[in-house]
């Protein structure tokens, strides 16, 4: 499992945790989060999104 | 004979100007676009230079592309350090210094600039203001070899970089002429969670005074508070407000109030002229934060590429980069009444209205972890 970062303003989604508030159960991998995702912290789309190690 | 089509014109490189193309190019592959900045016209999220301490990042390590690589991904054509000095609304044409260029369309996202301050002492040059990659760069450059800092101003940005750069190992005072931090933004309770959290960081604050004079002596800079009171440190930090820039936009007729006013469309009062961003009042709401700009990006986007959209503004909570105690907070628009818990630096102070509609909250600590079920009963700004 991995994580992104979005790199406008830092918010991280954990592929392990989800995003369950925005309908990503536990476990999503991040290439399955629906492509119209946006950031809940500052509102930009999926591609500005970037992995980062753990 | 067939002209030339003029360019859509964007002045402005930050994440207005280059967060608008990118939607425009999902609409539109073909129109030129050229993007005037004053600045080397490098792509950085303007929100990271409040966490560049914390994590560890040099200017150069934020930037995320220079203008070369942006107008090659982008197709569009760049000019950095160039300045426009004129807009002629009627003759659809900017003004570079002497030089006329035409365009079809133009968006101003040109941001916003730091409240100017006037300092008695002639100290002045040792205060710095932290608006762009540029001036981030130039302030870690001065820190070099210095341990004290004096940040004016305690809202956003003056938490926010209290917060940063007590993490990157300075001794950070902060000095601001409020009652509380983050004045204007949280509830008193909240904003003393704040403080406390910051204080255990080892932030000493001065609120109630202001910096009066400021000298250069052998001890350091000195400076000397509206109360009579005297600090000594090594460099400032000037954090006491923005405000969107405006200059260019009275000099060409456009309507302004706090900002550049626009309709829902984001249509200034010239037709083929937008604002966008910081610089933009949009329906009388000067916002300057990123979210309510990606929403216009994405509207914007679609109007120049033929396609007519309003702005829409869902509930736009802000984030305040203060990990020591972490804050969301969704100012009320409207009168109500809080409700606030809180246990040590944990508040959650919720806005309602006479019906129990919730109107905003401010959430510290361990409870911004509601955030995101809250932002689904908060009502739209305008939809």
């Amino acid at each position: 499992m991995k994580k992104w970062e979005c790199v406008v303003c830092g918010w991280v989604y954990d592929e392990e945790e989800g995003c369950p508030e925005e309908g990503l159960a536990p476990g999503t991998a991040w290439a399955d989060v629906p492509d119209d995702f946006i950031c809940p912290d500052c509102g930009v789309g999926k591609d500005d999104f970037e992995m980062v190690e753990i | 004979m067939s002209q030339v089509k003029a360019p859509v014109i964007v002045i402005g490189t930050g994440l207005a100007g280059y967060n608008l193309v990118k939607e425009f190019r999902k609409q539109d592959a073909e129109t030129p676009v050229l993007m005037i900045t004053a600045d080397d016209g490098r792509n950085y999220s303007k929100p990271m230079l409040s966490t560049g301490f914390t994590k560890g990042k040099s200017a150069n390590e934020l930037a995320m592309g220079d203008a070369g690589k942006m107008a090659e991904q982008l197709n569009v054509t760049i000019r950095t350090n160039t300045r426009v000095t004129g807009i002629d609304a009627a003759r659809h044409v900017v003004f570079v210094g002497e030089e006329p260029v035409g365009y079809s369309k133009l968006v101003l996202a040109w941001g916003a600039e730091p409240v100017a301050v006037r300092i008695e002492g002639g100290a002045s040059e040792n205060i710095f203001t932290i608006n762009d990659l540029q001036d981030y760069s130039n302030f870690r450059a001065e820190l070099e070899g210095k341990k004290r800092i004096l940040i004016m101003g305690a809202g956003l940005i003056g938490c926010e970089y209290a917060n940063d750069l007590t993490n990157g190992g300075y001794k950070v005072e902060v000095v601001a002429p409020s009652s509380q931090v983050l004045p204007n933004l949280l509830p008193e309770q909240a904003a003393s969670a704040v403080q406390h959290g910051l204080e255990g960081l080892g932030v000493k604050f001065n609120l109630g005074p202001f910096v009066r004079r400021v000298t250069q002596t052998e001890r350091g800079l000195v400076a000397d508070l509206s109360n009579g009171e005297q600090i000594e440190t090594d460099i400032i930090v000037s954090a006491i407000g923005l405000r969107p820039r405006l200059d260019l936009a009275v000099k060409a007729g456009l309507q302004v109030n706090q900002g550049i006013c626009v309709d829902r469309s984001l249509q200034t009062t010239e037709a083929d002229i937008y604002a966008l961003g910081d610089c933009a009042e949009v329906d009388g709401k000067v916002l300057l934060y990123v979210m309510p700009l990606m929403a216009g990006a994405r509207a914007l986007a679609k109007t120049l590429a033929g396609q007519p959209t309003d702005v829409i503004y869902g509930a736009m909570p802000v984030m305040i980069k203060t990990p020591v105690v972490p804050v969301v907070v969704s100012p009320p628009v409207l009168q109500g009444v809080w409700d606030i818990e809180s246990s040590g630096v944990n508040v959650k102070a919720l806005c309602r209205d006479d019906a129990g509609a919730l109107l905003g909250y401010a959430l510290t600590g361990t409870c911004v972890a509601d955030k995101l079920a809250l932002n689904k009963e908060l009502p739209a700004i305008f939809k």
